[in-house]
């Protein structure tokens, strides 16, 4: 309760962010500061300097145009909960994201640098295929969604970057998403994610797109369920019997703890993505 | 009826609570205040090589440090036991390890900073050099052969052996019994989580050498006697201890804990006040935690379902020490219990209490009936099912029967008074039973897994009389005191050695004292928490507080009515036999002439003038009572939960829940259905999600809020409460305790109906906490392996 | 570092390390201590306060995170001597036992109300997900949340 000491830079900009974090490499960046802060209560963490980067402007933009919806990295958890621009997926984790008080100061672009196995964006960004823009002082770049995420709480991200924007298509036509969470009952953190996106076209899966997480060390797709159902007619027999390819995709390093040991959310992997692509066909039709 | 009494007032603390103003320990600020953090731990036992405290004590902003050595030094004594049944071993229980530590959390240094930010980075600079030992954690196999022995004094790690019944008679009973059920059950740890954390504040004043201590405690009386008679040794007419509001309990703030040793004590020897608040994390790995106990349980009965004998043995887990009652609650607050509301004719049980390297367990909210609840509405659960029996049917088959009260069971208790069968027919007709017992056949006829759970409670609650408890091993008497102070101007303070953490007593109390004396509540200040306000006090824990306190201030009123009919008889020149005193309107007048009377403010200030009051009356409006009550009460309920499990995840939701209490009469309804409900929360939090867990090894496993899962609103439907009195003949207000029973039945209410949903697969029984893996895992198993 | 906030409709000026959590500026620097601490993981809720407008957890806070804002806590939520038709509910409906997270859950449902009037029971039971009691079992402190929704102009 009682966090460690450290010094504190206040950026105003992200150019400015970026010359503090040039200047002070191992600087811990923090926007809303609500993954930072819990583990400085504890003192698991004890980050010498923080650079905050909470108030700047340019990471708080939010377009729709054409199809494509930009969020800008310092957008919190509760705007995206509460928009309708976002594909139904990102919006609905948003909105299971802790508790309505922590979306009020949590930020996607914190969260996703954070890369925590058990949080729910990273694996809806990865079966929307979102491409997450960093900057740093040498310019920017570009990351998919399923490259960002590299391990437990480690990114693609290298020293001096952050996270801009991050992108993705909105559902379109005849097309649903949405995700499904086994919560921790205590935590409320996922043990087991699934997020789904489909289209449908003449009572056919024409495109399918299946991510999972919270089970394992990264948010990861789940190829062998998306080839399982495209071209197959959306009935709940072929949902269930797809869902259950997702074991394909899970590998060897599913995890476990005293609310839910590996096996069982293995298991559950199954019944989530089941649940998430069900929610999604809904949608998309 | 009274003007208060029965009727939902709303309560008169709420207006600092709701506006930010309670008076909790850690709010308080003193002049030169410093700032204690401990030490604590990180092994589960651990050899102390050395301590090195150098680098702490050079920080800036660090007033001090201290070990375990220096509090022993500094004339600091172990922190005693004070429940000790016949050949308990007990081993010493120091504020701060010495030489060794045994358990996640136990205390080997306290800094004294500036600033608590100061005091908890020093925290990082102290060296402690362990030896880790093997640790030894459940609370059978720390009984067994070769398991590590957490104290010398305590050979085998069992501290105590207790047992009542006749065994013999037991087994002899269950060998001719149709049918036994038999099981092994868990009844797992939990941690009480009172949402305001442990906090100590004390100041020495060095010139009148007095002492005051601020504490969150249930009982700050004892917590005085226990300072000053064991661990401080300051007299006690030195010492005050103050218990302000405290932000709930639950039975955790009962106890003598280390911290309220180690402030006032560094408060004197730095000559400044000290204040130490414990974060969340230091809760769950300090604060006693509850149950934790391995049970083997048999229960008789014949072929038509007439219960014939009952066999308990159970192992409770004790902890790392003794705790202040540990030893009472799985002994003589469990086993008197296992009768039940049944008439069994006979039933033995033994517990073993084992010493481990795990935080000390305590009473926590039930403390032992909740224990004992479980044990036998399982059993009966399961009987229903072997028999073919409608659950509420096998229990009204065996239900002690209205006019067979007081009844005397084989487990010592004498119960007082109750109508079982009333309070089911209630709960059936609430639950509309028979119609949820059609849904769930339409649901299974449907493959769904929902289940409908009952159980039939008893709880013995505001203990007494003080003979026997103290004769059982305990080292207190349970009365308690009412003081009514009435002054000159009909204003009254009401001292209650009750505690109110939640409660609701300065409003309860407030509406008794309104009846009894027939003055506007408004007129009424309850006063409690205070040692050197109050004549004394024993606190509120047991569900005891209007039984027990609630008599002791109807006694009080009594004396006060009389005073004032004496005095209003010689003022009007009538003999005191021809006065009436209305308690509607709290006057006195002369039987057959209402014109001929005296107003409660009249007397009272009359008294003050003392010009004009019978011979020889002392000039006061003072009375003072103790209320040591001839029996305990014996609430009872009949509880019905509706649950559905999911069948591909196992998740349970809990669709429906009835809870039908006789508590006796009732002060405050709305109070009262806050603690029933309240309590049935906490009850489902240990059926479904609550577990303190440790690994193998003794690591505390659920050490914050993200592992240790709390019941949260989304968790509950309505709860769905309903009650049947029958007076308690126990004490002059006819109460029982409302406090307990909502936990004592609520989480073996959910249990069945989990079991019950899950029947038709053939599943028996699960240990608590009923995960969803666990259940899939059942509903896996039973359907062969598969998913 | 030096923080400026106006809180409770008055502006203060402090200088505090960096670490300092912003409920230990309100509670320690300020003196208002009617805001609570409940744990260290940012689950309880009982620090909850209003930063901007919005609900915030003063314990996963910083005070200077929290500079220039505008911050309402416990102390500040009725008008005057006239309660908050929240801080009202909670008295009528039995909403609190022990008070200690009575402060944090106000303020939050508050928020619940302001910002969805209509605002259903499983919204509300959804809505106070971060709020942890232990004594009343929450079904009164919907009760309250649901009455106040009613007087604040909404209610279903």
């Amino acid at each position: 309760m009682y966090p460690p000491k450290f010094d504190y830079l206040r950026a105003d900009s992200a150019a400015n962010a970026l010359e503090l974090l040039a200047a002070n490499p191992d600087a811990k960046v923090m926007a809303g500061g609500h993954s930072l802060i819990p583990a400085m209560n504890l003192r698991l963490a004890d980050p010498g300097t923080i650079i905050d980067i909470g108030r700047v402007a340019d990471f708080k933009d939010f377009s729709a145009n054409g199809g494509i919806v930009g969020i800008g990295s310092g957008i919190t958890h509760a705007m995206i909960a509460a928009s309708s621009d976002v594909p139904a997926a990102l919006s609905e984790a948003a909105g299971l994201i802790g508790d309505p008080q922590v979306r009020n100061r949590g930020t996607i672009g914190g969260n996703i640098a954070h890369a925590d196995p058990a949080s729910d964006l990273p694996t809806v960004l990865v079966a929307l295929g979102a491409a997450i823009s960093t900057v740093s002082s040498s310019g920017s770049r570009m990351i998919q969604a399923g490259d960002f995420f590299v391990d437990l709480f480690e990114t693609a991200l290298m020293d001096g970057e952050l996270v801009a924007e991050i992108t993705m298509d909105q559902d379109g036509a005849n097309t649903g998403s949405a995700y499904a969470k086994l919560s921790n009952p205590a935590s409320r953190y996922a043990m087991v994610g699934a997020a789904a996106r489909v289209t449908v076209e003449g009572g056919v899966f024409t495109a399918v797109s299946v991510a999972v997480g919270g089970l394992t060390p990264k948010a990861q797709a789940a190829p062998s369920v998306n080839a399982a159902l495209v071209g197959k007619a959306a009935t709940a027999d072929n949902i269930a019997a797809a869902a259950a390819a997702v074991q394909n995709d899970l590998g060897d390093d599913v995890m476990g703890d005293i609310h839910a040991s590996a096996d069982y959310r293995r298991q559950m992997a199954t019944v989530f993505v089941k649940r998430a692509l069900t929610k999604a066909t809904e949608r998309a039709g | 009826m009274g003007n208060y009494v029965g009727k939902s007032m709303k309560r008169v603390e709420d207006p600092r609570f709701i506006q930010g103003q309670g008076k909790y320990v850690a709010n308080l600020k003193i002049y030169g205040m410093t700032h204690a953090a401990i030490k604590r731990s990180p092994y589960p036992h651990a050899k102390i090589n050395s301590i090195n405290t150098a680098a702490a004590e050079a920080l800036e902003g660090v007033i001090a440090v201290f070990t375990g050595k220096d509090l022993v030094e500094g004339g600091v004594n172990p922190i005693p036991c004070g429940f000790t049944p016949p050949d308990i071993k007990l081993p010493p229980h120091h504020a701060l390890a010495i030489d060794r530590v045994r358990h996640v959390g136990d205390g080997v240094a306290v800094v004294i900073a500036e600033t608590a930010y100061i005091a908890h980075d020093a925290l990082d600079l102290i060296e402690v050099d362990y030896e880790p030992l093997p640790a030894v954690v459940d609370a059978k196999a720390a009984a067994q052969a070769g398991a590590p022995q957490v104290h010398d004094e305590v050979p085998n790690n069992v501290s105590f052996t207790w047992a009542i019944g006749d065994e013999a008679a037991v087994n002899a009973a269950l060998a001719a019994a149709d049918h036994v059920v038999e099981l092994d059950l868990i009844n797992q740890r939990l941690i009480p989580n009172a949402m305001e954390p442990r906090a100590a504040v004390a100041q020495w004043d060095s010139a009148m050498e007095q002492m005051t201590v601020w504490t969150s405690s249930q009982n700050p009386h004892t917590i005085r006697l226990l300072l000053s008679a064991f661990t401080l040794g300051i007299p006690e007419h030195k010492l005050r201890v103050i218990s302000p509001d405290v932000g709930g309990g639950f039975g955790s703030k009962i106890f003598h804990y280390a911290e309220e040793v180690i402030v006032p004590w560094a408060a004197r020897k730095i000559g400044r006040p000290v204040k130490w608040v414990a974060t969340r994390s230091e809760s769950h790995s300090t604060d006693a935690h509850g149950r934790d106990h391995v049970t083997h349980c048999k229960l008789g009965m014949s072929k038509d379902g007439i219960f014939q004998a009952l066999h308990i043995e159970n192992y409770a887990n004790m902890g790392a020490y003794l705790s202040l009652f540990a030893p009472m609650i799985p002994t003589a607050l469990y086993h008197t219990l296992m009768a039940g509301l049944y008439k069994t004719p006979v039933i033995y049980g033994v517990t073993y209490g084992t010493m481990t390297n795990t935080t000390p367990v305590d009473a926590y909210r039930g403390a032992g009936r909740p224990e004992a609840s479980y044990v036998l509405e399982r059993l009966i659960d399961i009987a229903s099912r072997d028999l073919n029996m409608d659950p509420i049917e096998l229990r009204r088959k065996n239900f002690i029967q209205p006019d067979e009260f007081p009844y005397q069971t084989p487990v010592a208790l004498l119960y007082d008074s109750g109508n079982y069968d009333a309070v089911f027919d209630k709960a059936v007709e609430m639950a509309d039973y028979s119609a949820m017992r059609a849904e769930q056949a339409t649901a299974r006829a449907d493959g769904r897994l929902v289940g409908v759970g009952v159980s039939g409670c008893i709880e013995a609650s505001g203990a007494g009389p003080s003979a026997v408890v103290v004769s059982l091993g305990a080292a207190i008497g349970l009365y308690e005191s009412g003081a009514i102070r009435v002054h000159p101007t009909g204003k009254v303070t009401v001292l209650t050695g009750a505690h109110s953490h939640g409660q609701g007593h300065e409003t309860s109390l407030a509406q008794i004292v309104g009846d009894e004396l027939g003055i506007p509540v408004s007129d009424i200040e309850v006063i409690h928490g205070d040692t050197e306000r109050l004549p004394y006090g024993v606190g509120t824990y047991a569900s005891r507080s209007m039984a027990v306190g609630g008599g002791a201030l109807v006694m009080s009123a009594q004396k006060i009515r009389d005073k004032i009919t004496r005095i209003a008889a010689h003022q009007l020149e009538a003999a005191v036999e021809d006065m009436v005193y209305d308690r509607a309107t709290g006057t006195v007048h002369v039987k057959g002439a209402p014109d001929k009377s005296k107003a409660f403010g009249e007397i009272a200030f009359a008294v003050t003038l003392a010009n004009n009051l019978p011979a020889g009356m002392e000039p006061a409006l003072e009375e003072t009572s103790y209320f040591d009550p001839p029996n305990f009460t014996f609430p009872n309920s009949a509880h019905i939960a509706k649950v559905e499990v999911d069948k591909d995840s196992g998740e349970v939701t809990l669709l429906d829940y009835v809870a039908v209490d006789d508590v006796g009469n009732i002060i405050n309804p709305l109070l009262v259905e806050g603690q029933i409900v309240g309590g049935v929360a906490q009850g489902v939090g240990q059926a479904l999600w609550e577990h303190g867990a440790y690994d193998a090894n003794g690591q505390l496993l659920s050490g914050t809020f993200m592992d240790y899962a709390m019941p949260r609103a989304d968790g509950f439907p309505n709860i769905r409460v309903g009650r049947t009195v029958t007076p308690s003949p126990s004490n002059p207000l006819g109460v029982k305790g409302a406090g307990e029973m909502g936990t004592i039945a609520g989480t073996v209410t959910v249990v069945n109906a989990v079991m019950d949903a899950l029947a038709p697969l053939g599943v028996r029984h699960l240990d608590m906490p009923l995960t969803a893996e666990k259940i899939k895992a059942a509903i896996a198993a039973a359907n062969g392996g598969g998913n | 570092m030096k923080v400026s906030m106006t809180v409770n409709g008055k502006t203060y000026n402090r200088d505090v390390e960096p670490r300092m959590l912003l409920v230990h500026f309100l509670r320690d620097e300020l003196g208002m201590t009617g805001t609570n601490i409940g744990c260290d993981t940012s689950q309880c809720g009982a620090c909850t306060i209003h930063m901007n407008g919005m609900a915030v957890k003063s314990c996963t806070t910083l005070a200077v995170q929290a500079d220039g804002a505008t911050i309402t806590t416990i102390e500040g939520l009725a008008n005057g001597s006239e309660l908050h038709p929240m801080q009202q509910a909670f008295w009528e409906n039995h909403g609190l036992q022990c008070g200690y997270c009575t402060p944090g859950m106000i303020m939050a449902a508050t928020k619940l109300v302001e910002n969805n009037p209509n605002i259903t029971e499983a919204e509300i039971r959804h809505g106070l997900e971060g709020n942890i009691c232990r004594c009343t079992g929450y079904e009164n402190i919907v009760r309250s949340v649901k009455a106040a929704a009613a007087q604040m102009g909404g209610g279903d």
